[in-house]
């Protein structure tokens, strides 16, 4: 049995983490939550491609590191704990993990050197409205190479090179890539609830596309990268309540309330058990997906909703409970809590919320009681 | 990352399935009778395979040669565990003599009592049970009210515990009584170990709120001991405690009862399947579940490293007791009328989710409460510090009490 990060793989998440905790710390954070005008820290992520993350689970023969997908859930595991506001996921786990997947050689070699390098920044596109995408019922359309409509929210839209957009082709739905430099293609940033992560509003008029994958396959691939992605952001995730865990916990040991530590009340110990329960489930859970998503085992798509369903559940108590540790002072913009609240909404909704993957698990275990 | 046991570790594997494969069959239980635990014919079974298992060095891996134990490592326990429930001949009533009982026999007797005991316990002629809690101390251990009086060269017991699991087919006991009630609690206990069927022992049975009777009072009246049976220095009883806790063994059985797939049944049978809610809820359960059994995995290659693992195991039954509730008592409401009846003939499943409904309430209790375990993991693994003992420096005969 061997179900946990090689000593290897703890070397890296180790130097990543100190890293991470000299480039990125929550002051550096709060320059990207309290300017509008700055979407992201342009130096950390130069530093961050200078480390060669971007390519960590990148062929060397397409100019990444062609390391495993186990040490690109290390990085993300510190990353989510740092906060880190670079559009690493969107780059990485979206589009990088798509072109991967689904795009020919020509796509191959022209995006994955670029991404490795840190040159160009992606985004994916798939949300047109409130609820859930399915990919049935899309505006955006695409027709003789040419895309037209509107996609809101896009995470980076504001800052991308390039993205993938998921639009119906003769009333089936496929992917495109976009280049958004283009004239044709109009974005506007807008506000979100976690500021550390941009989004915008992309409006395609005639935008020239090219198709990745074969044409009617776009929701297909959609929800095959979305299995990917989830295992990365779940572990983003688990590095993000583990922190807020540590930062109830150091908070309990030294705020004083009737002459004692609140960590000596069991209302406040409980609470932060509560928190270790749910942390290592997500963890557990995680460890699950990474070893589907390394593998390419046939069980990815259970495990990677399943690791989406306990990270988000993790997240959500973890950066809740710690604001209430916290007291008033956990409910003031100086206070890093909120950063962790805004982040964990963010991680939870960017590939599709909670209620989207519960359905798509139950969807796996029906399949497999089935077979 | 991956789940394949180490060449060693399959080697052993290879070895352990061979045997049991050999050895188990006859073992098994095949009667009605033998399949009912604590019948007879059930015990019976149990104890010729756990001499069958002691002549080879399966009964007790982990203990040294020179005691008859297999000298081997933890990991390789788990990993013979793992595969003598696979073919069905897992008895349980040597687990807490073998686990908690004897070990600590071994850490403080003399020699002429650990070589009188820890041989039979091993070939499980003799079963042991622990008598720690009371009426007056069920997670406070501690606060033990069960008295012993020196006399010459022994001790007079009288007192009662409770919850003792296997007191009615058990032949030795380990028992934590009070010596000194004029020190502070923790410091007023001893140790012993009795014989459990003197008569001045007298067990009955409890009648459990789920209606069945698996657990026991113990009550002592006038018990004389030899001072010689004492295990640890007078007044150390709490630290020998500490020794008998550490002892308990790792669980890495599943829990037992319906899980995500039974539930999944009774929704089909039920037309349940569609509905949004249930779906919901079956993920939740799903994760709960799979996070359970993938921890008990981290668990294992923690030992498998020779690593020792921590507290961190406690959140096991706080998931699986919770889940086993809230499953059992949405599956009753998914039956709706029907779902009042407990009579295995009548209600789906055998009465599955009826029979875990009613047991689920004394799983969040046994073996640690769920408030419990949580200040196990909020002071063990998270370092947050006691609570405030209004008890610690007082003598215990002063020490406040209610019912």
């Amino acid at each position: 049995m061997n179900f946990d990060y090689s000593d290897d793989q703890k070397f890296l998440k180790d130097e990543a983490r100190k890293f991470l905790e000299a480039r990125s710390p929550t002051s550096a954070v709060r320059v990207v939550l309290n300017d509008a005008d700055i979407s992201y820290d342009k130096a950390l992520w130069k530093a961050v491609a200078e480390q060669g993350w971007l390519g960590a689970a990148i062929p060397e023969e397409h100019g990444g590191l062609g390391l495993g997908h186990v040490e690109l859930c290390a990085i993300a595991e510190e990353l989510g704990r740092s906060l880190a506001p670079i559009p690493f996921a969107s780059t990485v786990y979206f589009v990088a993990e798509a072109i991967m997947l689904a795009g020919n050689d020509e796509q191959k070699s022209y995006l994955l050197p670029k991404i490795a390098a840190g040159e160009i920044i992606g985004c994916y596109a798939t949300s047109e409205g409130p609820g859930a995408v399915d990919g049935g019922s899309l505006n955006c359309t695409v027709s003789g190479g040419k895309l037209n409509g509107v996609k809101i929210p896009v995470t980076d839209g504001d800052i991308a090179d390039v993205a993938l957009v998921l639009a119906s082709e003769g009333g089936r739905p496929g992917l495109f890539l976009v280049d958004l430099n283009d004239a044709s293609v109009t974005r506007e940033t807008l506000k979100s609830l976690d500021p550390t992560r941009s989004v915008a509003k992309l409006t395609f008029k005639d935008a020239p596309v090219k198709a990745v994958g074969a044409a009617g396959e776009g929701w297909t691939i959609t929800e095959q990268v979305f299995d990917r992605a989830a295992v990365l952001l779940a572990f983003e995730q688990v590095g993000g309540a583990g922190k807020c865990l540590e930062m109830a916990k150091e908070y309990a040991l030294e705020r004083y309330a009737f002459g004692r530590v609140i960590g000596s009340y069991q209302a406040i110990k409980h609470k932060l058990a509560d928190m270790y329960v749910k942390n290592e489930v997500a963890r557990s859970n995680a460890y699950y997906g990474a070893w589907a998503l390394n593998t390419n085992a046939a069980e990815l798509p259970a495990a990677a909703a399943a690791a989406r369903i306990a990270g988000s559940e993790a997240y959500w108590f973890a950066s809740k409970e710690n604001i209430q540790t916290h007291g008033g002072m956990g409910f003031t913009w100086e206070v890093d809590c909120h950063l962790y609240y805004r982040r964990s909404r963010q991680l939870a909704l960017v590939a599709g919320g909670p209620k989207v993957w519960k359905e798509r698990l139950v969807s796996q275990l029906e399949r497999r009681n089935a077979a | 990352m991956d789940f394949n046991d180490s060449p060693e570790e399959a080697a052993y594997r290879e070895k352990a399935r061979k045997w049991l494969e050999e050895n188990a069959a006859e073992h098994k239980s095949t009667s009605a009778n033998g399949r009912r635990p604590n019948s007879p014919e059930h015990m019976a079974l149990a104890k010729q395979w756990q001499a069958k298992k002691a002549e080879n060095g399966y009964a007790c891996i982990t203990w040294p040669k020179e005691w008859g134990g297999g000298g081997g490592t933890p990991i390789q326990s788990v990993i013979f565990g793992q595969e003598e429930g696979k073919v069905g001949v897992n008895y349980g009533y040597f687990t807490i003599g073998l686990g908690m009982c004897v070990p600590t026999v071994m850490a403080f007797a003399d020699a002429e009592t650990k070589t009188r005991f820890v041989g039979p316990a091993m070939r499980g002629e003799e079963i042991w049970c622990q008598l720690f809690s009371e009426p007056a101390g069920g997670s406070d251990v501690a606060a033990s009210r069960t008295r012993a009086v020196k006399d010459g060269d022994e001790w007079v017991i009288n007192g009662q515990k409770v919850w003792t699991t296997g007191a009615q087919y058990s032949d030795y006991g380990i028992l934590l009584v009070r010596t000194d009630p004029d020190v502070p609690k923790h410091k007023g206990m001893t140790m012993f170990w009795i014989d459990m069927h003197d008569p001045a022992v007298e067990v009955r049975p409890i009648h459990q709120a789920s209606g069945g009777s698996e657990f026991n009072e113990v009550y002592f009246t006038d018990l004389r001991v030899k001072d010689s049976q004492r295990l640890g220095n007078v007044g150390d009883g709490w630290k020998v405690a500490l020794v008998t806790l550490m002892n308990e063994r790792l669980a890495v059985g599943g829990s037992s009862g319906p899980d995500y797939k039974t539930i999944m049944e009774l929704a089909r049978q039920t037309d349940g399947i569609k509905d949004g809610a249930f779906r919901d809820k079956l993920a939740d359960w799903y994760v709960a579940a799979e996070g359970l059994k993938l921890t008990r995995f981290r668990t294992m290659t923690a030992l498998s490293k020779g690593q020792t693992p921590g507290p961190e195991s406690s959140i096991g039954k706080i998931i699986a007791a919770n889940q086993m509730q809230e499953m059992s008592n949405y599956g009753v409401e998914m039956e709706d009328q029907y779902g009042v009846l407990v009579d295995p003939a009548e209600a789906p499943l055998q009465a599955a989710f009826q029979q875990s409904l009613l047991w689920a309430p004394g799983l969040r209790i046994a073996g640690g409460t769920d408030e419990i375990l949580k200040n196990i993991i909020a002071e063990r693994v998270l370092g947050l510090p006691g609570d405030v003992r209004v008890d610690k420096d007082v003598a215990f005969k002063d020490v406040p009490t209610g019912r």
